[in-house]
């Protein structure tokens, strides 16, 4: 379904992404992992055609997308939602405004400019709200919500879109960890209940771990692992990392612990 | 039924939320209708009004719009040999124009970053004392700068001075307002740093407002330098020197010294622009540092 072949990106004489190659069959869920100027964000931003690439071919579906120019470039970006770190909607419009944006790429500008959708989009719009359990923040502006709401609503743009492929740029790296799951859980759900691709760039490896059919670890713009998550040992980390042996996932993990010592340690002290 | 297109709302909860938002958007509807109708009403009745006052009628005078500059245009073209006599001819009062431009500028700048300063909220010296500040920028933005010139002028007598005093004053009022808007935008963290080692009012603004303002500053100060050169030729008009006495006596000549209004309005476009030019190089200078 998907292809990356040997694409690279040049950013003055630097390779922010090296002749990376691999392809994925059926709607799998696929996270990036690296370090911070691995390339990852770069990758995405290509897929979505923010970024272009120096050179290189993504086929989607046979159709190298890397060549689109003009409608068909918008048109293919109507159909690849994307998802960033920091949410961006238009703080200053309403949630279902925010949902509906999803659709711009099908409707004509002057309606949009003056708000005016039809009132099947917007019931859709709030039915996506209400799946993913934010529809009573319907009327409110978006920038009055919770980082964890926002990505919720940036999700039902997304969803809006009905995507094929979505993208998620380091989705969970602004939100705290409870928030944190709700939202994987939500692109979890989205990816197993609606048959979706998901490509996501993340900065932990226990959400890696957790969430993903598939991993890749990128270094200074290459490739450097591409398996499942269990074959993605503490090894297999500090060389995508390039740490050394005082590399420890667990000091900067921010899932909640299973462990439930240190409570029943407090419990004790509290009891004595 | 839109419902059933896509299946009943699972919960009595949505239903209420979705007819709420229907309605919502509905009555934002109906007011943006409303407004266009009235704004539509407005332009064309006064319009209207002021048609039937006009001498003459809009739609009859409108073929004759361009008559006056053809004729400029079209006797210097002929006489196009002269203008680079003119032009250099010229260059004198043009220096003196920009210069009378520049020292009201750098004057009414200096001002209105005090003022602006003083005036901001969150970072004002005294906070009582804001409605002061602002309501002394109105005033100075409220009487025409032209106003102050004549009078000046009637007191000093004519030259530069009278024309720097008249269109700093209104700098500092113009520029105050802008500069304040963009310090109420910096960011309060800085200011919050230098506070927390114990820095004064001076050290704070100084140190900790100046250098986020900076760019939008020196683009709104260059900005109102080129507003100042036309302002100093206006200037020119009633008294003031510079080239905007030459432009009266040409345009006040008539026929037969249109070549030498060409040659004046060249000069100003051509400072205009290197003004221009300067700022973009400045701001960019500043934002992206030296090597930019």
């Amino acid at each position: 379904m998907l292809e990356v072949r040997n694409v690279t990106r040049i950013f003055g004489r630097r390779a922010a992404v090296d002749d990376i190659s691999f392809s994925v069959e059926g709607p799998a869920f696929v996270g990036v992992i690296g370090r911070s100027g691995a390339g990852k964000s770069t990758f995405l931003r290509m897929m979505n055609r923010l970024t272009d690439a120096s050179a290189g071919q993504i086929l989607v579906e046979e159709r190298d997308i890397l060549a689109l120019r003009g409608a068909a470039r918008r048109q293919w970006q109507g159909e690849c939602a994307m998802i960033f770190q920091q949410f961006n909607l238009v703080p200053r419009m309403d949630v279902v405004s925010n949902v509906l944006h999803g659709l711009l790429n099908r409707r004509s500008t002057l309606a949009t400019m003056f708000n005016l959708w039809p009132r099947q989009d917007i019931l859709r719009a709030i039915a996506i709200l209400e799946r993913l359990g934010i529809a009573e923040q319907a009327p409110k502006r978006a920038e009055a919500l919770s980082g964890g709401q926002q990505q919720r609503v940036a999700i039902a743009r997304a969803l809006m879109q009905d995507p094929r492929i979505i993208l998620a740029d380091e989705p969970i790296a602004s939100l705290d960890p409870m928030n944190a799951q709700v939202v994987m859980d939500t692109l979890k759900r989205i990816n197993v209940e609606d048959g979706r691709m998901v490509i996501a760039n993340l900065h932990t490896l226990d959400t890696a771990r957790r969430y993903c059919d598939r991993v890749i670890g990128m270094r200074d713009g290459r490739i450097v692992f591409d398996g499942t998550p269990d074959q993605l040992s503490t090894g297999a980390a500090r060389d995508i990392y390039g740490a050394d042996d005082s590399f420890n996932e667990a000091a900067t993990s921010t899932a909640i612990p299973a462990d439930k010592a240190p409570d029943d340690a407090y419990a004790a002290r509290m009891l004595a | 039924m839109v419902d059933t297109a896509f299946g009943p709302p699972r919960d009595p909860g949505t239903r209420q939320i979705e007819s709420a938002y229907l309605e919502l958007t509905r009555r934002r509807r109906m007011y943006g209708g409303i407004l266009l109708i009235l704004f539509v009403a407005l332009m064309a009745s006064g319009f209207r009004l002021a048609e039937a006052r006009n001498a003459g009628g809009f739609v009859d005078g409108l073929p004759m719009l361009l008559s006056f500059p053809a004729e400029v245009l079209s006797e210097a073209w002929r006489n196009r040999a002269n203008l680079p006599g003119m032009v250099l001819e010229h260059l004198p009062s043009l220096v003196e124009t920009v210069n009378i431009a520049a020292v009201s500028t750098l004057l009414g700048g200096l001002a209105a970053m005090l003022l602006a300063l003083l005036s901001t909220r969150g970072l004002a010296r005294w906070p009582r004392l804001t409605p002061l500040f602002r309501r002394m920028m109105d005033a100075t933005r409220a009487i025409p700068e032209i106003v102050i010139a004549l009078m000046l002028i009637y007191i000093l007598g004519g030259g530069p001075v009278p024309a720097v005093a008249a269109i700093a004053l209104h700098t500092a009022g113009a520029l105050g307002k802008l500069f304040s808007e963009v310090a109420e935008n910096a960011d309060p963290k800085p200011v919050e740093g230098l506070a927390s080692v114990g820095a004064g009012w001076g050290q704070r603004m100084w140190l900790g407002v100046l250098p986020q303002v900076a760019p939008n500053w020196l683009s709104y100060g260059l900005m109102r330098f080129e507003i100042n050169v036309r302002a100093s030729a206006i200037l020119g008009f009633v008294g003031s020197g510079g080239i905007g006495y030459d432009l009266k006596i040409a345009m006040q000549w008539g026929q037969g010294r249109y070549d030498e209004v060409v040659a004046i309005f060249l000069l100003l476009f051509v400072t205009i622009v290197a003004i221009d030019r300067l700022s973009d190089h400045a701001r960019t200078r500043l934002v992206k540092g030296r090597n930019a």
